[in-house]
């Protein structure tokens, strides 16, 4: 039997003022298994990837998670906004994992992962803090519990900022070129942390230029260009078997 | 550094050649010598200028009109830097806001208020009685029924239309400062916490004005002596801060120049007490970040 589809995103629109940024975007993200969007720089998956956490809006079509529009409600034929409350409380479900980590500063590392689920879901505080350590043990930095994100290498923040995103339970993960920032020696230790992850059945959704981790990990690999899916299919079919003119283009450029 | 670093290192040295000599600074001592005769000479000429008056000064520096001036100071310095810092957030709120009514609201009380010399502020509401001598609460059907009235001048004291006055006048100040505050913590910050789930007020009160307060903090505190100092303009009015009570005094018994020197020294001892205060929360406010000297 086929998996269920978790994320569905049909025909999504987005502009930027006259900017046509995502220009019909369809793509089904089936439950437990890992989706690599790749592209070159502006075509939209970025885009696309905060479009589904409502990061920004959309100027038409849907993307559903679980049978429920996310972030837009229809009435009278017509979509809204769903009020800020409810968009939150659909957050809470999307783990996103940015680019350049964005821990909080302020906070300790076992601060930065407690912080939501103790606002958030009113976990004890001794509950968010036993899963708060689970999850460093996963990630391997157990021992960083009371560190500062400053004093942290760039692959260490990248995990605790994974961790961070796991502490809230969420149904889908959302990685937005999650290596780019890091130094080359940094990047396999957070790979490793994506891969066992993948392993053990999240739904991930990775914006990346890891050509070795897509074709390793993704299920499907989806190359976007100028705001449009130009090609997707398994890794097989895309690094080995590509279709399109554009897919060959860029795969010759990154590899 | 301790002896045994410092034997280690004279240890490690002892055994390479071309050692480098300790780098002397000259320049500091010249500075310094300096700094200290100019201190030295000019409160000395202050101090024993014949036209001042010791004992006067030693009879009146903590009188009991002093004393209250002094208190009065305080409380009016820190109830309207208390109203001031919450306007002012309210403002620079406004001013970042999606809403562009009140983003327009925003900046137009700033550029008002800041037009406005703070002296003419504090004269307006210490003469509000002339506008409208009284504020009464009437039946909406029947507008001769008075339910509740009061005479402005009561209503608006002179210490209350200080207040007014120098909190009005912080709001815009402070607006600016905690705007630049918001505006100095990193958009990634905001969309991290959003993508969590956080509603606004949480993003705002745990991640977003933690970070700005580093950014925050010390103009606010230099918002803050100033204020201190400001609130000797409100002796226009007679709001009872200590300048009013020292020129109560001076008014009696001529001693203008000892009565200044008295109040200067209590406003040396607050601010000197609000600096110190001030630093030692920005010291706590550095946790998890790196110190940089430039």
């Amino acid at each position: 039997m086929a998996p269920t589809t978790l994320l569905d995103i049909s025909e999504v629109h987005k502009f930027y003022a006259n900017h046509h940024v995502l220009q019909g975007v369809s793509l089904q993200v089936p439950e437990g298994t890992v989706a690599c969007l790749l592209g070159p720089s502006g075509s939209g998956k970025s885009t696309l990837l905060r479009c589904i956490n409502h990061l920004e809006s959309i100027d038409a079509g849907r993307i559903t998670m679980d049978g429920t529009t996310l972030a837009y409600e229809e009435r009278n034929g017509q979509m809204h906004q769903r009020p800020r409350a409810k968009v939150d409380k659909q957050r809470q479900d999307i783990g996103m994992v940015f680019q350049h980590f964005n821990l909080f500063p302020h906070y300790t590392v076992l601060q930065n992962i407690t912080l939501a689920p103790s606002l958030l879901k009113k976990a004890s505080k001794a509950k968010a803090t036993a899963r708060a350590l689970e999850l460093l043990e996963k990630v391997g930095l157990a021992d960083k519990r009371n560190a500062y994100p400053s004093s942290l290498s760039g692959g260490q923040q990248q995990r605790v900022a994974i961790a961070r995103a796991l502490a809230m339970e969420p149904k889908v993960m959302l990685f937005d070129e999650p290596t780019s920032a890091l130094d080359p020696e940094l990047v396999g230790e957070v790979l490793k942390v994506m891969k066992d992850l993948a392993a053990g059945g999240m739904t991930m959704i990775v914006v990346t230029h890891e050509m070795s981790f897509a074709r390793e990990v993704a299920d499907s690999v989806v190359v976007m260009d100028g705001g449009v899916i130009i090609e997707s299919g398994t890794p097989a079919a895309i690094f080995d078997n590509p279709q399109q003119e554009r897919t060959r283009d860029f795969l010759r450029h990154v590899r | 550094m301790s002896n045994a670093l410092l034997s280690d290192r004279q240890a490690a040295l002892a055994k390479v050649n071309d050692m480098v000599a300790t780098k002397r600074h000259p320049w500091r001592i010249v500075f310094g010598v300096l700094a200290a005769v100019v201190v030295v000479w000019g409160a000395l000429n202050l101090w024993l200028n014949p036209a001042l008056d010791h004992a006067t000064i030693f009879k009146y520096l903590t009188a009991e009109s002093i004393l209250t001036g002094v208190k009065n100071t305080i409380v009016l310095a820190v109830i309207s830097m208390v109203i001031g810092t919450v306007g002012g957030y309210l403002v620079a709120v406004m001013r970042l806001s999606h809403n562009p009514v009140l983003r327009a609201i925003g900046f137009g009380y700033v550029a008002l208020i800041r037009s406005i010399p703070l002296l003419v502020l504090i004269l307006f509401m210490g003469n509000l009685a002339l506008f409208w001598s009284r504020v009464d609460i009437v039946n909406p059907f029947n507008q001769d029924e008075v339910w509740i009235g009061w005479g402005m001048n009561d209503l608006v004291t002179p210490f209350i239309a200080s207040i007014l006055a120098l909190a009005i006048n912080e709001a815009a100040y402070m607006g600016e400062v905690i705007r630049s505050g918001l505006r100095s913590v990193d958009q990634g910050q905001r969309e991290a916490a959003t993508a969590l789930g956080l509603g606004s007020g949480h993003t705002m009160s745990k991640v977003i004005l933690p970070q700005a307060m580093r950014v925050i903090l010390p103009p606010a505190g230099s918002q803050f002596v100033t204020m201190i100092k400001m609130t000797s303009l409100v002796s226009v009015i007679a709001g009872g801060d200590l300048l009013t009570e020292a020129q109560n005094i001076a008014a009696t018994n001529l001693r203008t120049l000892e009565l200044l020197v008295i109040a200067s020294a209590w406003y040396l001892l607050v601010t000197g007490i609000a600096t110190i205060g001030q630093s030692i929360l920005e010291h706590r406010l550095e946790r998890g970040q790196r110190r940089v000297s430039i």
